[in-house]
């Protein structure tokens, strides 16, 4: 168990437990046991078999933000693309292997007027599908809490600041709904090719705490 | 169900633009709409499509009818009064029809 996490555990918790590590053998909270019972359940009953809860598992975990970043990419330097994935998301990336499943696609444009950001603030959807797994501070109630009302101070924490003529976008992600953010082309990249800008387009800059650098390469 | 009833092209109740408030009420359960913008005034952004009604479908019933979903843009002063930053700062939401209704432009 992390050091600074030292509560009971006995407690019916449901929160995220980012600092717990691979190996804890603390005992199995509530929500774990009953997944637990549920998987055992589901293997008796012959709809699902280990193999294909690991290769579930395999597979989420391949998904990388270099995907949404091969996307952001060919919006920069394909116009009929960009306004396809701007009006059906969901089409627009399946050009490039991504299911997006039930969920619907909203990608959100970044200008020289608008910055947007992404939340989930009752758990933490995600553009799983284009960018992984979400990152423990995504999940967290922190950020999921203060980003909704100070999201300026909180994007300057990530050392993002907004200028004041800039409207600051939060998405708050609660339905059906699952958002990408398509940040603002930098200034620099002229003529670059679609390969070199994906390689500046970064996990935290398609959720919106920051904006692609060019320097960053 | 008459024809009516299931045809696909229903006008949509709400229209981009609309100014729209949002129910101020707690009900128990699992709910959508943040408890943030429950009371508030927005515009609605875009209608999203209809979906099984999650706040249903949680409870292991079937979701239907489907409910409207639209994205609601609130200005972020009238959400937080301190809040500080930009009069042009907004905050959309997500929130289903039937919390929802009508106010004069």
């Amino acid at each position: 168990m992390s050091g600074n996490h030292d509560h009971d555990h006995s407690h019916g918790h449901d929160h995220d437990h980012p600092g717990v590590k691979p190996e804890d053998t603390s005992a199995p909270g509530r929500y774990e046991l009953m997944t637990l019972a549920m998987q055992e359940l589901l293997i008796e009953k012959g709809i699902l078999t280990p193999e294909k809860i690991r290769r579930g598992i395999e597979a989420l975990d391949s998904w990388q933000p270099s995907r949404g970043a091969a996307v952001v990419a060919r919006a920069w330097t394909d116009p009929a693309f960009k306004a396809e994935l701007l009006a059906d998301g969901n089409a627009a990336v399946s050009r490039f292997g991504v299911d997006m499943g039930e969920a619907k696609l909203t990608v959100v444009e970044s200008t020289s007027n608008v910055h947007n950001v992404i939340v989930c603030t009752l758990c933490s959807c995600y553009p799983r599908g284009l960018l992984g797994l979400p990152p423990d501070w995504y999940r967290s109630k922190r950020y999921r809490a203060r980003i909704v009302s100070e999201p300026r101070k909180v994007l300057a924490e990530f050392g993002t600041v907004i200028a004041d003529d800039v409207a600051v976008r939060v998405h708050d992600s609660l339905a059906d709904l699952r958002y990408l953010v398509l940040p603002k082309r930098p200034a620099g990249t002229e003529g670059w090719s679609e390969e070199k800008l994906a390689s500046i387009v970064t996990r935290d800059s398609m959720v919106g705490v920051a904006v692609p650098m060019p320097s960053a390469t | 169900m008459s024809a009516t009833e299931t045809a696909p092209f229903q006008p949509l109740a709400f229209q981009p633009g609309d100014r729209v408030a949002i129910a101020r009420v707690n009900p128990p359960g699992h709910r959508r709409t943040p408890f943030y913008v429950r009371g508030k005034i927005g515009v609605i952004e875009r209608a999203c499509g209809e979906f099984l009604n999650p706040e249903e479908l949680g409870y292991g019933f079937t979701g239907q009818p489907r409910r409207r979903l639209y994205r609601v843009r609130f200005r972020q002063h009238d959400i937080w009064p301190a809040y500080r930053g930009s009069t042009g700062d907004t905050i959309d939401v997500d929130i289903y029809e039937h919390w929802l209704s009508h106010l004069p432009d």
